[in-house]
């Protein structure tokens, strides 16, 4: 124990580079939510109420079918035994095949997680490029109670958009620009011009509730002494709000609207179906519906994988704007 | 206590008509709903104001009936999330510090995951439909209430009363009815409302891409979804379901938002005007001496609501002269300091008869470079007025970078320099250092540092000390003095603490309730010939050493009177110990002495009495 105190005191004195505490950190974050993924897919076909194999086979199914398959399922031996046997499946890269076409999990989902990622990243730009600068500006204008309009304006619009679910508005947008308008592909992903609706039916929802967010917290760091300080220094306007304001609203955006960024995935899976884009989201609804379990299953884990690495950018992101953030605690 | 702002009530209200048609529209429109007429797939019309579905249903007549269905499924769906989140979150307070520790981050973790994926993982597990839907979602929103429920009872735990309880061995759950439900029943309220909107719109994506409500039942995300098939024929199909929903999810949210504002203390109520014309002062219009550096005459600071904080003030600053303003919180110093350095809150207004810094005149537009070059200032709080998230040399350099056109390794030497003219040690890794690395005392040296390196005319010091310890602050005020005899820079330095003026300045300014009652030379306040009664209450206040053993300092009884309260007359009047009748009612005059003057009819009368 003294031992162990006189180093810990060593490495305080030396102090580490944050960075490098962050990423252990982080590291060990990312192994929790790797096996806690792994526990929760496999979990999910021993959770399965009744016999999973009888589930699985159909009402339909002869006993010796149920047998067999229960066998090919391993659902016979003992748990222990089936888990290991997954996740070495897992280590391998071998994600099992669709009980629905037999095709190997992996290539079902190396054709499909593209475009889900495609979706989602130009979504979560497309936030940020939006949210940030609108919800900025609206505070810097309506400052001490300045603008009331404009205010009420920003309040009404957003409150309404933000409430909106990103597939009624994706459904919203293919009647006006797809149908009516005959402007853009009402669905697929074969154009470029195929992404400009469903980025923005996901995009827009998250859009507004962020620049509400920025808005307040800009409001917040306008009142801050340190701005005060940074206005003593006369700055022109861009400089003062871009150099002195956003970095710090942005702290505390983040970790609010973080969880949004990786919210969007859900909002992503959804929208998928409203324009038959041929994603992970679509094939998992099809999966579910066909009780694909191997299908499933590994969606879940590329999706919880994909949120743990948009947590992780969040995070980043949140170490360079406040250095502060990186000892302090945070999720993986 | 619920303040009923007009979101709220719009919200509740409208809530409740969706509610009433979702109890009614079952049994009036039940039968338009699933009779099948020949006309499928027609587009609106009178008879079908949202048009026919393909079995030729009237959608307006359906998208009603939907609404009860959708309702019980997502208020059953925010009840599982909030029993069983609450639950959790409590658990989780109630356990050990080991097993709370751990429950937290897995809350955590379960948060940052989006509530679909964790839907879809329940609605796999158990099926698609209806029931299956509702727990997948109450389950996928249940880490959003066990979180709230654990940070709410960490923070409420940690007051003070509840900390007494658990001392004096009140059992866990005892504390958790008596203290810590009623203290977290308002943001869970919040929360509840949000989670309804959430909630809404997951059951009804799950419905919408076929994993919910399974027919022949539909809910309004089902009916989204066919419509969505229809929307070449029939608009109307999808129309009727995407308003319904979002419009629930609106009038939710005007709830939430309304609950949250109310829960708000920042946002309690506008400042109401108790109007009272203040009657302007005869504040003495004071010769401008030659060497005025700082000229402020009838320098006036108002709130919106046009009250006065700072109501005529007139002073002047010498070159290579330090000018003190004491006075209690509240009396307008600090605005006034502000004021001269153009830096007042967005809140509240300043005008003056003259405010200039020698030719620049601070009323008009003033150029930044020559405010940014000549106005240096210090505020009270170093923590707080360097940006946390730059580095300090960014900072301390940004004036002479941007309005000198300093090159950036030119700008670092003399902030180098400027660091070590006021004894902060390793300077060069300072430049490189967050401020939060820093010690509040190396935090206000570099302060110092950047308001004086681009060489200001004019020093603006705004209760400098206060946030400091008192041999830090000692040091800070060597520093000030060192810097006024080098460089010969003027200083207007702002303290409550009458002991700290008598060091450094001098020249004192004694304000009270926005305005100034005394100004002397520091010689007259040291060696006791303040004439104002505030002045030597204020310096009869002031604990010494020195003086005699086991006597208190004196208090002055009372305490300022608001702005919006402030008496015509003397301010000071209802504390003072000599005040006369007239003093409240009647503006007082200034008595001039040898180094200043004082406003007080007690001294005036008893001056003229002395004269005859």
């Amino acid at each position: 124990m003294a031992g162990t105190a006189t180093r810990a005191g060593a490495a305080a004195v030396r102090r580490p580079h944050p960075w490098l505490g962050f990423l252990l950190r982080r590291l060990g974050g990312l192994a929790a939510v790797l096996v806690t993924l792994v526990v929760v897919t496999f979990g999910m076909v021993q959770l399965i109420p009744g016999d999973p194999a009888r589930a699985l086979a159909g009402q339909s199914a002869t006993e010796e079918q149920v047998t067999l398959l229960r066998h090919e399922l391993g659902l016979d031996r003992p748990q222990a035994e089936q888990f290991g046997s997954y996740a070495a499946g897992l280590l391998r890269g071998d994600l099992g095949t669709s009980f629905q076409t037999g095709e190997p999990v992996a290539e079902v989902l190396a054709g499909r997680l593209p475009f889900t990622a495609e979706l989602a990243f130009l979504a979560i730009a497309v936030v940020l490029v939006v949210a940030v600068p609108l919800g900025l500006t609206v505070a810097v204008l309506t400052r001490g109670g300045r603008r009331r309009r404009l205010d009420t304006g920003f309040t009404f619009v957003t409150g309404l958009l933000g409430a909106a679910p990103e597939y009624v508005l994706g459904t919203l947008l293919v009647l006006i620009f797809a149908i009516r308008l005959g402007a853009l592909p009402a669905a697929g992903a074969e154009t470029l011009s195929a992404l400009i609706l469903p980025v923005a039916a996901v995009a827009l929802p998250t859009s507004c509730v962020l620049a509400r967010i920025v808005r307040r917290e800009a409001a917040v760091v306008l009142g801050q002494d340190y701005l005060r300080a940074a206005r003593g220094h006369r700055l022109p306007a861009l400089v003062l709000y871009g150099r002195h304001a956003l970095p710090n609203l942005l702290t505390g955006t983040l970790t609010m609207g973080g969880l949004m960024l990786a919210g969007l995935l859900g909002g992503t899976v959804i929208v998928e179906s409203v324009f038959a884009w041929p994603g992970l989201g679509t094939r998992v609804v099809e999966a579910i519906l066909n009780r694909d379990y191997p299908v499933i299953q590994g969606t879940v884990l590329v999706l919880g994988l994909l949120a743990t690495l948009l947590n992780t950018l969040v995070d980043i992101l949140l170490g360079l704007l406040d250095p502060r953030t990186l000892t302090a605690r945070s999720h993986p | 206590m619920i303040r009923w702002t007009k979101g709220l009530v719009l919200g509740l209200a409208g809530l409740a008509l969706i509610v009433l048609v979702g109890v009614v529209a079952p049994f009036v429109w039940d039968e338009a709903a699933t009779r099948l007429t020949g006309a499928a797939r027609e587009g609106m019309s009178a008879a079908h104001p949202l048009g026919t579905d393909a079995l030729g249903r009237d959608v307006l007549a359906r998208t009603l009936v939907a609404t009860r269905l959708t309702l019980v499924l997502t208020a059953l769906a925010t009840l599982i999330a909030a029993v069983l989140g609450i639950g959790l979150g409590t658990a989780v307070w109630v356990s050990g510090a080991r097993v709370r520790e751990v429950g937290l981050r897995l809350i955590d973790v379960m948060v940052s995951y989006p509530a679909v994926i964790l839907a879809l993982v329940v609605a796999a597990i158990l099926g698609a439909g209806g029931p299956a839907a509702v727990v997948a979602i109450g389950v996928a929103w249940s880490p959003a209430f066990a979180r709230l429920t654990a940070n709410l009872a960490a923070s409420v735990a940690g007051r003070d009363h509840v900390a007494t309880a658990r001392l004096l061995g009140v059992p866990p759950s005892r504390i958790l009815t008596r203290h810590l439900l009623p203290n977290i029943a308002e943001p869970l309220l919040v929360l509840i409302s949000v989670c309804f909107a959430g909630t809404l719109t997951a059951l009804s994506g799950l419905s919408f891409i076929g994993l919910g409500v399974q027919p022949p039942a539909y809910d309004w995300g089902s009916l989204l979804d066919t419509g969505l098939e229809a929307l070449y024929t029939n608009p109307g199909e999808a129309l009727g379901p995407a308003i319904a929903i979002t419009l629930t999810g609106v009038l939710a949210g005007f709830v939430g938002d309304g609950l949250a504002e109310s829960a708000d203390p920042r946002r309690a109520g506008p400042l109401r005007r108790t109007g009272k014309a203040v009657s302007r002062a005869a504040a003495p219009a004071p010769e401008v001496p030659q060497d005025a550096l700082l000229v402020a005459e009838d320098l006036r600071v108002s709130r919106p609501d046009g009250v006065e904080l700072v109501a005529g003030v007139s002073f002047t600053v010498r070159r290579g002269e330090i000018v003190g303003i004491v006075g209690e919180s509240g009396s307008g110093k600090s605005l006034t300091a502000m004021a001269v350095a153009r830096l007042l809150p967005d809140q509240v207004r300043a005008e003056a008869a003259v405010l200039r810094l020698d030719d620049l005149d601070l009323l008009g537009p003033a150029p930044d470079r020559r405010l940014a070059l000549e106005i240096g200032v210090v505020y009270q709080d170093p923590a707080a007025s360097f940006n946390p998230g730059l580095r300090m040399g960014g900072q301390i350099t940004e004036v002479l970078r941007r309005h000198r056109g300093t090159g950036r390794a030119e700008a670092r030497r003399r902030a180098v320099e400027a660091l070590e003219s006021v004894g902060v040690t390793r300077p060069e890794a300072r430049l490189r250092q967050y401020p939060h690395e820093l010690s509040g005392g190396l935090r206000q040296r570099a302060m110092i540092a950047s308001a004086v390196l681009p060489g200001p005319r004019l020093l603006v010091a705004d209760e400098p000390t206060t946030a400091l310890d008192v041999t830090v602050q000692a040091e800070v005020l060597a520093l000030v003095k060192e810097i006024n005899e080098r460089d010969g820079t003027a200083v207007l330095f702002i303290s409550h603490d009458i002991g700290v003026i008598a060091t450094l300045c001098h020249r004192v300014l004694v304000m009270y309730a926005g305005r100034v009652v005394e100004e002397l030379t520091v010689a007259d306040l040291r060696e006791g010939r303040a004439r104002h009664p505030y002045t030597r209450a204020l310096l009869a206040a002031t604990p010494r050493l020195t003086g005699p053993a086991g006597e208190p300092p004196a208090t002055i009884p009372g305490r300022p009177p608001a702005p919006a309260e402030r008496p015509s007359g003397c301010a000071f009047a209802a504390r003072c110990a000599e005040a006369l009748p007239h003093c409240a009612a009647e503006p007082a005059p200034p008595v001039p002495s040898p180094g200043g003057w004082a406003a007080c009819h007690a001294l005036a009368t008893k001056v003229s009495e002395g004269a005859s």
